[in-house]
């Protein structure tokens, strides 16, 4: 496992070099990892790296790009909206030369075009951003603010808003809320039930679970020939 | 054991990461938020929107207070009463 680069366009017609996790040598299936969106992402990175050791075992490089605004990232996030992941996402597979993608929940929702692969456990943009908008109210309510879904969605798009450490402009909130995970052709949908066991983004703790990661990798071992 | 109280265990068991045995020996006195550290509000939030997807339930904000899911026994009689009038 290396940490490499690739160049990363931005909003405005500027770039930066984003940081990249990788098994790379230079093998012939390469896939590229569509990383999960926001605390999801968090709590999905340790399976993902899993997922990406059993891939290297199985002879199979992979690539797990972040994207502008997340991970560790220097991006303003607040400056960033679906599309630019989109674009950062078609870079970094054109940069690895990848023949396949892997997207894990949210990430599915910014595709890069013509890539085929899977998509594990699609799920709604809304539903990320409901999720996220009521640990809020939870958190205010226990501080004694009340807040309401519609008044902080209100002003979210008016004026962004921060949700669980994510600073969102308006036009995140407008766009992340209208994605729906597509039937893009050449992608097959895992969902969760197939690998058994709790999902893990749901773990108030980040976990892992050997045999979801086997799983996965697995699925995608048998695929990538295919 | 019915259905609800063994699909609210299950998804509890998912949130916090134990074993079904574990999550069996909770009883209507277990306490949940306030005694649970690692049940935070992103969590809950997360527990919140899994059992409207797995419980066919819809669970408006206004309804979510620090009562609710104080206890185990509180956040069953919660779901409960929601699934009856669904």
């Amino acid at each position: 496992m290396k940490p490499a680069s690739y160049p990363c366009p931005l909003p405005g017609g500027a770039a930066a070099s984003e940081y990249a996790l990788t098994f790379d040598f230079s093998r012939k299936y390469r896939v590229l990892i569509a990383p999960a969106l926001f605390d999801e992402g968090q709590k999905l990175r340790r399976f993902t790296v899993e997922v990406m050791r059993r891939l290297n075992g199985a002879g199979i490089d992979s690539f797990l790009p972040d994207l502008p605004g997340l991970n560790e990232s220097e991006q303003d996030l607040a400056l960033i909206e679906p599309e630019d992941w989109r674009m950062a996402l078609e870079a970094a597979g054109r940069h690895f030369a990848a023949t396949h993608v892997l997207a894990m929940r949210g990430g599915g929702l910014v595709l890069p075009g013509k890539l085929g692969g899977w998509h594990y456990a699609p799920v709604k943009g809304a539903s990320l951003l409901k999720t996220m908008l009521r640990a809020r109210i939870i958190a205010s309510r226990e501080a004694g603010r009340e807040e309401t879904l519609d008044a902080l969605m209100a002003q979210g798009l008016a004026m962004g808003i921060e949700l669980a450490g994510y600073s969102l402009s308006g036009e995140m909130l407008r766009q992340m809320g209208k994605l729906m995970p597509g039937k893009q052709p050449g992608i097959g949908v895992v969902e969760h039930e197939l690998l058994g066991g709790g999902p893990l983004w749901l773990r108030a703790e980040p976990d892992e679970d050997r045999s979801q990661a086997d799983a996965l990798a697995a699925i995608l071992a048998v695929g990538v020939s295919a | 054991m019915d259905t609800t109280d063994r699909k609210l265990r299950t998804i509890l068991a998912d949130v916090l990461g134990l074993s079904h045995n574990q999550v069996a020996e909770f009883t209507a006195d277990t306490g949940l938020f306030g005694d649970l550290p690692e049940l935070d509000s992103m969590a809950v939030a997360g527990l919140l929107t899994e059992m409207e997807d797995r419980l066919e339930i819809v669970i408006d904000e206004d309804e979510i207070d620090g009562e609710v899911f104080e206890t185990y026994g509180s956040l069953l009689a919660f779901t409960q009463a929601k699934r009856d009038a669904a």
